[in-house]
């Protein structure tokens, strides 16, 4: 009964997301203001009732109804209780039904904290999101159906979890990435409204900030986690495969960045109009084509997620219906009248272009990356796979580019900037930089195994200067206020705003990232040994002792345990356990690594297969300051999370549409 | 219209040629796992069947059109499929030989006695090793065999009415055919 309930609540959703999708916006067209008023009443059903879904498929979970076909090919008596709730997105049903709920509380939030917009452009935004949402649950109730049972003969007991997906980093990764996709939707909804009301202005950048803001913290926050789950659970210690599913959230993410910025220039300059609009739609049209190679099956990729050409056909369809209404609504009414903000080629507009562009740019190089296999079946009929090499070649040069770029934007002003200043202002950064990577190479022993290249020094290099010109940036603001003020140092940091820390933490997050990935793609020491009970092993100024192997039994799997001692330079030791895990209901097994996490480097060590005479081939890893790269992606978003509380986008009442400066 | 709008149609453009790809792509059917093993014959295996004390090979699968389902009490669409196969096995004259995959044997006996036994006899492939030499995916699969023991189609997933009608009853009469004008030469 429970969940047939959750059915018709699902139902009961979909209906009031027609209403929500159909009955405000009419109201807009014909002034209605009943019609207008009801988006927010039909926004709050939408939610309930999905919401009701959602808690009925996890109390099915929770209980263990196996007549539930879900439940019954992805839970299991035996799996512990948090990984039961959260084996609801474990599949493609669940997380589709996950994506719906997620929506539908953007879409809440919207319609909450948006009540000093124009009634009529907020009721615009919420049927947008209405609509988007009508086709998730037409998707849902069409072909992935939750709630399908097994009747009358249905299993005693279930199939179980998929074991990879049995993790902390598993719970919070898809709702984390699920809520930065759809919140690109809430900068796609506004963009649309705005074309449709034709109020392409500042207050529509200013409105749509925070928003893009948020989704984004959410999309980084997501792919940092996804990469930080790939390193430790898939057991070869590998941070980014340039699989197919990992680019698909990479794309929007390389858009989102660029829109954020030039939502900025929109609503300070009134410049970019049309550029702006087409990244906000180009984010979320990134993200729905991500859902689509993911639960398509498409291209095939280490995630292997569901391979079905009936749900395939209907994503597509649904792509083609929302992208291509949304690019003919862009095309016939997107402003062709030149801006009238005024700039010259050495000025802030000028540079953040620029960083769009190359964005844009190596956004393409990624999907056409993503895409080559399947344009060159489709006109050749042959096979074939495009790996790191071409990812690294093309588009770690573009990146490059951009971090210069990110230094010298903040330092320079609207309109136009004198370039003599500029050379003053990074004079000491620049050396400061040159000086520390000097340093480092000159103290650092390189392992004959991996090339030093231009690019990385390169990388390192630009990276440093950018973190040193950020703090010399602050330092200089405060110096400057504290002259005109003579306030004390906590004063010149109180009169500093939001977004501009927000923005110093999510560059620094940058800087540190780029840091990270340069050393260790050079300085990662790994080896795949045969080691027996005894055997000792000297790598990367390690001593790793081989003692044996245990074997224990937990509530849904048996582990075999391999203990080896570890002793740093210093003397220090300590035992390491890497795992071979066996879940009995999949028959599959899993490597559970051992790492010793330090700001500085990591140990890594994964038990391989057996091997004659008791000997295991045994991988260890020494990889050096990796955990940057995820305490990058952390600055991150907390940065983008800092500047979205920036005061100034709590507006009060705004009646004109008039721009605002 | 002006020059600057119909640029503006440019993103639609890419757009549709993009979408032109993946149409393409979704009927290349990337789903069609083709088994290399079509065309070979049976691996070689000497293994337990599930009634104690049976040993049986893959010379215990010749001589007649067959299918070899793969199968497990921990798969609940095989539970689903089993059924069809029971009303298969009552109304062609043909063996279904059956690879309890990766299973426990007191289940899977069970199992066969409470919903019936659509089997000649099932190989009890406890540890998966006949799975991989068959280059299984998962539970269920079915194989068509031909009189000579050699693998002629192989389908992933639950064998249902729309199955067997429209892929393998077809390959089955086909190679029966073949089968009884050999016999007749």
């Amino acid at each position: 009964m429970i969940p047939e309930i959750g059915h018709f609540a699902l139902i009961l959703s979909f209906c009031f997301s027609i209403a929500l999708g159909v009955l405000p916006m009419l109201g807009v067209y014909q002034k209605n203001t009943l019609l207008i008023w009801l988006a927010g009443p039909l926004v709050a059903a939408q939610l309930v009732f999905i919401a009701i879904s959602f808690a009925l498929l996890t109390w099915s979970f929770a209980v263990d109804d196996f007549s539930v076909i879900y439940v019954a090919s992805n839970s299991n008596r035996a799996l512990p209780m948090v990984y039961k709730v959260t084996a609801v997105w474990g599949a493609h049903e669940g997380s589709l039904l996950l994506w719906v709920l997620i929506l539908s509380g953007w879409a809440f939030a919207v319609g909450y904290f948006s009540r000093n917009l124009p009634n009529d452009i907020r009721a615009m935004v919420l049927s947008i999101m209405g609509l988007v949402s009508v086709g998730f649950q037409l998707f849902l109730l069409y072909s992935s159906n939750p709630f399908l049972r097994f009747l009358p003969d249905f299993p005693l007991d279930g199939n179980d979890l998929n074991p990879l997906l049995q993790d902390f980093g598993l719970i919070v990764h898809p709702p984390m990435l699920y809520a930065g996709y759809v919140g690109f939707s809430v900068a796609f909804s506004f963009a649309i409204a705005a074309l449709l009301s034709g109020r392409l202005d500042a207050s529509w950048a200013r409105w749509s900030r925070p928003w893009t803001n948020i989704a984004w913290v959410f999309l980084t926050l997501g792919i940092t986690l996804g990469s930080w789950w790939a390193y430790y659970e898939l057991g070869w210690g590998g941070w980014w495969f340039w699989d197919p599913v990992e680019n698909a959230s990479l794309m929007p993410w390389l858009v989102g960045t660029a829109l954020l910025h030039s939502l900025a220039v929109t609503e300070k300059r009134g410049a970019f109009k049309s550029w702006t609009v087409l990244l906000a739609i180009s984010a979320f049209s990134l993200s729905l084509l991500g859902t689509f190679l993911v639960r398509s099956g498409v291209l095939t990729s280490v995630h292997a997620f569901a391979v079905d050409p009936e749900r395939g056909m209907f994503i597509l369809v649904f792509l083609a219906v929302v992208i291509g209404t949304s690019l003919i609504i862009y095309a016939v009414r997107a402003p062709t009248v030149k801006s009238y903000a005024v700039f010259e080629l050495f000025s802030r507009e000028t540079l953040l272009l620029l960083n769009n562009v190359l964005l844009i740019v190596a956004t393409m190089t990624v999907l056409l990356g993503t895409f080559y296999p399947l344009i060159y079946e489709a006109t050749t009929g042959g096979k074939i796979s495009v790996g790191p090499p071409y990812f690294n070649l093309i588009f770690a040069p573009l990146i490059l580019l951009v971090l210069p770029l990110m230094t010298l934007v903040p330092q320079i002003f609207w309109k136009r900037s004198p370039t003599t200043d500029l050379i003053k202002k990074n004079i000491i950064p620049l050396l400061c930089s040159f000086i520390l990577c000097a340093g480092l190479w000159i103290s650092s022993d390189l392992e004959a195994t991996n090339e030093l290249n231009i690019q990385i020094i390169l990388a390192v290099l630009f990276a440093t200067w950018l973190f040193i010109a950020l703090i010399k940036d602050l330092v200089g603001k405060l110096v400057s206020y504290k002259k005109a003020h003579q306030g004390s140092v906590f004063d010149g940091i109180r009169s500093l705003t939001l977004g501009y820390y927000g923005m110093l933490l999510a560059h620094a997050g940058i800087a540190i990232c780029v840091i990270g990935v340069a050393v260790v793609s050079v300085y990662s020491v790994d080896k795949d040994l045969r080691l027996a009970p005894g055997d000792l092993v000297e790598m990367g100024g390690y001593q790793f002792e081989f003692k044996g192997l245990s074997q224990t039994k937990q509530a849904n799997y048996t582990a075999l345990t391999a203990n080896i001692e570890v002793t740093n330079e210093a003397g220090e030791r300590w035992i390491m356990k890497p795992e071979k895990r066996t879940y009995p209901v999949r028959q599959s097994q899993m490597t559970e690594a051992a790492i010793d996490a330090g700001f500085f480097r990591d140990l890594y060590l994964a038990l391989g297969e057996p091997l004659t005479k008791g000997a295991w081939s045994v991988r260890i890893q020494v990889k050096p300051l990796v955990r940057w790269l995820w305490l990058g992606g952390l600055l991150m978003a907390f940065g983008g999370f800092i500047a979205t509380l920036d005061r100034r986008y709590r507006a009060k009442k705004v009646t004109a549409s008039g721009v605002g400066i | 219209m002006n020059s600057k709008r119909l640029r503006l149609f440019l993103p639609l453009i890419g757009f549709v040629v993009v979408c032109g790809f993946l149409y393409r792509g979704l009927m290349l059917e990337p789903s069609k796992l083709p088994s290399a093993l079509v065309g070979k014959a049976f691996p070689e295996f000497s293994m337990p069947g599930l009634k104690q004390g049976q040993q049986l090979d893959q010379s215990m699968l010749i001589g007649q059109v067959a299918l070899v389902n793969v199968w497990a009490t921990w798969c609940p669409s095989c539970r689903a499929e089993h059924r069809f196969l029971n009303q298969i096995a009552e109304q062609f004259d043909m063996p279904i030989y059956g690879l309890n995959y990766k299973d426990d044997r007191g289940k899977a006996v069970q199992w066969l006695a409470r919903l019936g036994n659509p089997y000649r006899f099932s190989v009890f492939d406890e540890e998966g090793s006949l799975g991989i030499d068959l280059g299984v995916y998962g539970a269920p699969e079915t194989f068509v065999i031909d009189h000579n023991g050699m693998i002629r189609y192989k389908h992933v997933g639950v064998v249902d009415m729309q199955v067997w009608r429209e892929l393998l009853l077809p390959l089955v009469e086909e190679l029966q055919l073949a089968a009884d004008q050999k016999v007749i030469q």
